[in-house]
Parts: structure tokens; C-alpha cells; sequence
């Protein structure tokens, strides 16, 4: 495939042309990477310290009540939030499907919310959500007295509301992925089904779906991916309260870092993460590496 | 991409509830297929309502004055329209610093963006032909490490990033934010570019190379010309993702440069005097204008960048 007949002179040029990416990889991920473990195992508070001290920063990071805390959010947030992308998205693709008009219309608004910031969604949902002046106030004026709708303030109910907003930025983009998946299913298995009078919803279910798998695998890794990574709709929502009720472990990490001067703490945060982070892609990694040496190509 | 394949398959097309299409593939469903079609539509029609409520919400809150808002219904149009709050949202609205409104941000934000752009996406589309066609063994070692780089949060990479500039005097810089939207832009523009050029014929590149070709002319004669469409699918997909970064530009830019996205967070949670809501949604709206804008512009190329996104998994 590749040749290089004319000698080192040329390949040079390509060597240089990739050492920016050379560098980049070093400097800006493996050594930051590195660098944040090595910190993670120091006392360092406000400027990172050359002291070794072992796991203490993680022994006190599962320690603090505040991580016990994140953790269980980001765990509620994780499953309603990629359960609720998958359901939303698997259906809209599947209606989709339906060759019905006006396909591209609809398909153009299930994803324009996708374009848009964290931040913006966040203030957007933060506004609908008001409890004085939002969808609670509007249902009560329309004669339903006693109606409820105050989860943006209460401690147990707000992360469902970051839940929601970030469902609304987000299930298109499992509806595209998914729909691009159904488009690949050969037809003649409908045809197939129906003879054995098969009914259509459990044709979806039961067929198409585990055709799917590639792309529901994709869907999942990269919603899982933005659980981790959930920060800005967070801070633009609720900034983590009412009191710590939306709170996430990267804004830990964050307030950590640039506000209570702990990045020692800090680092053991974002090297848990980045632990989790691994485990959530070895999967995917793994598939593909089979895939390549089968000789397909993904 | 997928439109050979809708072709394809004989549709039946359906107008109000008669159905026309070839009678041997549908007859059995013919007679039940009505209602259930209704109900698609049924669905796909409150699915739209759904993505499309919060924006209704947000231009109508933006052009009522504060008076109507105090009433409480967010669904009811403006009974006096006013424009009055996207002129405060632009030129006025207060950060909590000062009332400079979120003009600064926007323009903030272009200063970013436009070589955030340029850089990330020519160092991309190198680092792609490179790969794609160049015979560099590290460069395959450190492309792997670059795909794995993509998965990894920020906060990860963040406090060292912010020591080495600091060390070299550049932290929350032009350049700094720059060179920090180029770096995490690199591993998604490197595989748009080497996917994009892997799948070109091998034998036009060999051609080039016994013409005589060395690395840059084959670049910039060749390559080039022929992945326009990915370059722009590639200006799209940093376009949108530069400008609605947030976490980047609050760290890496400087009180000076915050971008649109931190400026807007500013506005709306600055804690001084009685929340604008209308104000509010107009900043809202500005900040989204230039996704937004891009999104609906290139309707079908920005899929196509999220399935180049997808693949990458």
C-alpha cells in the first residue's frame, strides 16, 4: 500500500509533518496523564509537591462524604439518562423507519437540540423547571391547583431534572446512530416475519434490535462517555445544588482544582475517573481489535 | 449516505389514508395499517414537540416584558412583543462583573474560534494524509494513544496543562486556548482525515509518486482538492464544538477572552438583583444563533460529521 521508493529525503518530510502530532500526544496526553497520577500519590494542595504519600489521597477521596455523593449521582444520572437515550432513540428511529413524509424534517428536529451548548440547555431547562414561573406555575393558572412540578428544588427529585434536560440535548444523536443501524437491516426479513405472522413491534424487538448491536454498543459507549464527562449543564442548571443534590464528580475535580486549592485530592478524583473511563471503553476496544484481525474494518 | 438505500426498497407511500403502493407487499396490512399509521404520525408529531417546546419557550420568553413573565404562563404568547431585552441581552446584560452584555463573549468567541479552526483542522487533514498514506511506524503508535486520548475527560489532562503554560508564560492566552482547542481537537480531526483518505484509490497517490511528488506538493496539489467535503464536514463539526465549549474556555482563556458559553453562564446565575428572564433567553438564544445557524445550514453534513464521530465509538 504505502512505497517509498525515493529514499529518506521524502520520508523525512512525513516524519516532520508528524511530530506536531507526536508532540501533542506526548506532551498534551501522556505526560498530563502521567502527570495528574504522579500528583494524585503527593500531599499537594495548592501547587503539586514532589513528596510521595501513597494512596492517602484516595483513601481520603472514598472517605469524603461529598464523592459518596457524586458517585451516587452520577450512578442515578447514568442509568435513567442512557436507559432514556436508548428507549427515546431506538423509538424515534424505529417510527422513523416507518417510510413516513416529511422524514427529514423530522429528523432535523429529534437532533437540532444536539447542536446546541450544555450551558445553553441548561439555562433553558432551568428556566422551564422554575418553580415560581415555569411549567408548575403555568399548570396551576391553567386550573390544576395542586400541581407539583418543583423537582428543580427538591434534594431528591433535581438530578432528574438534569437527567431531562440532558435527554433532550442528546437521544437524536442516538436516534441518527441507530437509524443509520436499521437502514443496514435487510428488508426481506420483515417480509420473512410477517409470513409467520409475526407482528410488527415484535419484529423491532426481537429481530431488528439484535442486529443492532454494533450501533446500540456505540450509543452506549458514547453516552456512558458524556456521564462521566456531565459538567457545564450541571453548572449552568443547578451548580450542583439545591444544597448537593446535582453535584457530579468532575465539578468535585473542578472545585477542587481551582477553588479549595486540594489538587492532590483532585488528581485521585480525575485518576479514578480515568480508571472508569478505561473500563467503560475495553470493551469497545477489545470488539474492534477482533473485528481488525478478522480483517473487517470498522 | 443513506439515501440509495430508502430508494431502493419499493415505498409505499401513504396520502391521508390511502394507500398506494404495489398491492402483492402490503394487501394483508392494507386494512389495519390506517390507524397505525396515524399513530406514527401521532408519535413523531409529539416527539417533535418535545425538542421543539423548550425552544418555543425560550423566543417567546425573550420578547415579553418582564410584566407578563411575573404572571407565570411560559407556553402564552406575548400579549405586547418586545425587543427590548435582546438589545439589554446583547450590549447590557450584567455578568456580575460588568454590564457589558454577552457582545463581548460573541466576540470573544470569534477570536477563538477562527484559528482555533484553521489550526486544528490543517494539522487534521496533515496528520491524516500522513498516516493514511506514509509509511511512519511511531505515528501509528501515537495515533492509537490519540484515539484512546479522545475518550478521556479534560479534567484529567487539565491541571498539568495549565502548569506547562504557566511555565512558559502563556496561560489564559489567545495562543493558550488556541493550542488547547487544537490539541483535543486533534484526535477526532486525525481520524475524519485518515479514514477520509484511507478510502481513496491507493494508486492515485503512486501515481503522484513516480511523477516525481514529495510530501507536501502530493499535500497541497492533490489531497487537498480532493477532500473538500471533508473539510467541510470537518469546519462544521469545530465550528459547533468550539463554540459550545465551556470548560475549556473557562480555564485556558482568561477573564478577558471568556468565550460565549462562560459568559452566558455568568449572566444568568450572577447573583445581583431580580433574575431578567427575558433578557436571559435572548442571551440564550444569541449564544445558540451560531450552532443553531451552522446545524440548520448544513442539515446533512452535520450528520455526517456525528456518524464520523460515531465510528470513532
Amino acid at each position: 500500500m504505502k512505497q517509498q521508493r525515493k529514499g529518506p529525503r521524502i520520508a523525512w518530510s512525513a516524519h516532520t509533518a508528524l511530530l506536531p502530532m507526536g508532540a501533542t500526544v506526548l506532551i498534551a496526553y501522556v505526560v498530563s496523564m502521567l502527570w495528574t497520577v504522579r500528583i494524585s500519590l503527593s500531599s499537594s494542595k495548592l501547587l503539586p509537591k514532589s513528596d510521595w504519600t501513597g494512596m492517602t489521597q484516595y483513601v481520603n477521596l472514598f472517605a469524603s462524604n461529598r464523592w459518596g455523593t457524586d458517585m451516587l449521582h452520577v450512578w442515578q444520572f447514568g442509568v435513567f439518562f442512557i436507559s432514556g437515550a436508548l428507549v427515546i432513540g431506538f423509538l424515534l428511529a424505529v417510527f422513523i423507519d416507518q417510510k413516513v413524509r416529511f422524514e427529514g424534517v423530522f429528523r432535523t428536529f429529534y437532533l437540532f437540540s444536539f447542536s446546541i451548548s450544555f450551558v445553553a440547555c441548561g439555562v433553558i431547562w432551568q428556566w422551564m423547571f422554575n418553580p415560581t414561573l415555569g411549567i408548575q406555575r403555568s399548570l396551576r393558572n391553567w386550573g390544576w391547583e395542586n400541581a407539583r412540578f418543583d423537582w428543580i428544588a427538591s434534594q431528591d427529585m433535581a438530578i432528574y431534572c438534569v437527567v431531562i434536560a440532558v435527554l433532550w440535548h442528546s437521544s437524536g444523536l442516538v436516534m441518527a446512530i441507530l437509524l443509520a443501524g436499521l437502514r443496514g437491516v435487510d428488508e426481506e426479513l420483515w417480509k420473512a416475519a410477517r409470513i409467520e405472522g409475526v407482528p410488527r413491534w415484535r419484529y423491532y424487538l426481537s429481530i431488528v434490535l439484535p442486529q443492532l448491536g454494533a450501533a446500540v454498543g456505540t450509543a452506549v459507549v458514547l453516552l456512558a462517555i458524556s456521564v462521566v464527562k456531565l459538567y457545564d449543564a450541571v453548572v449552568a442548571m443547578t451548580n450542583g445544588g439545591p444544597g448537593d443534590a446535582t453535584d457530579v464528580p468532575s465539578k468535585f475535580i473542578m472545585d477542587n482544582l481551582f477553588e479549595r486549592q486540594n489538587i492532590g485530592l483532585a488528581s485521585a478524583a480525575s485518576t479514578t475517573m480515568l480508571v472508569t473511563v478505561l473500563i467503560i471503553i475495553a470493551p469497545l476496544l477489545y470488539a474492534r481489535s477482533r473485528s481488525r484481525a478478522a480483517g473487517g474494518h470498522t | 449516505m443513506n439515501s440509495a438505500t430508502s430508494a431502493s426498497v419499493p415505498a409505499p407511500r401513504h396520502v391521508g389514508s390511502r394507500v398506494a403502493a404495489p398491492r402483492h407487499s402490503t394487501r394483508p396490512r392494507r386494512a389495519a395499517f390506517t390507524p397505525a399509521r396515524l399513530g406514527i404520525y401521532a408519535f413523531l408529531v409529539s416527539a417533535a414537540l418535545f425538542f421543539l417546546l423548550p425552544l418555543y419557550v425560550m423566543g417567546i420568553t425573550s420578547i415579553k416584558p418582564m410584566d407578563e413573565i411575573r404572571m407565570g404562563n411560559i407556553f402564552a404568547l406575548p400579549v405586547a412583543l418586545t425587543f427590548e431585552p435582546w438589545a439589554k441581552a446583547w450590549s447590557s446584560a450584567c455578568t456580575g462583573l460588568e454590564c457589558r452584555g454577552i457582545s463581548v463573549g460573541f466576540m470573544n468567541s470569534i477570536k477563538i474560534l477562527l484559528p482555533s479552526l484553521v489550526l486544528s483542522i490543517f494539522m487534521g487533514s496533515i496528520n491524516g494524509y500522513a498516516l493514511a498514506f506514509w509509511r511512519v511506524k511511531w505515528a501509528n503508535w501515537a495515533f492509537s494513544i490519540l484515539m484512546l486520548g479522545a475518550f478521556i475527560p479534560y479534567q484529567v489532562m487539565l491541571y498539568p496543562l495549565v502548569r506547562m503554560f504557566a511555565t512558559v508564560n502563556m496561560f489564559q492566552s489567545l495562543p493558550n486556548i488556541v493550542l488547547i482547542h487544537t490539541f483535543f481537537g486533534m484526535p477526532i480531526m486525525t481520524l475524519l482525515f485518515r479514514n477520509y483518505y484511507g478510502g481513496l484509490p491507493v494508486e492515485l497517490f503512486k501515481a503522484a509518486r513516480i511523477d516525481g511528488g514529495g510530501f507536501w506538493r502530493i499535500y497541497f496539489q492533490l489531497m487537498v482538492p480532493m477532500s473538500l467535503p471533508i473539510f467541510v464536514v470537518a469546519t462544521i463539526m469545530q465550528v459547533t464544538g468550539i463554540w459550545n465549549d465551556f470548560i475549556l474556555g473557562l480555564i485556558f482563556a482568561g477573564r478577558e477572552l471568556y468565550p460565549i458559553t462562560v459568559q452566558l453562564n455568568n449572566i444568568i446565575n450572577s447573583t445581583q438583583g431580580e433574575k431578567v428572564y427575558n433578557v436571559n433567553m435572548a442571551a440564550t438564544l444569541l449564544t445558540s444563533m451560531v450552532p443553531l445557524a451552522v446545524y440548520f445550514v448544513s442539515g446533512r453534513w452535520f450528520v455526517r460529521g456525528i456518524a464520523a464521530g460515531a465510528v470513532k465509538g
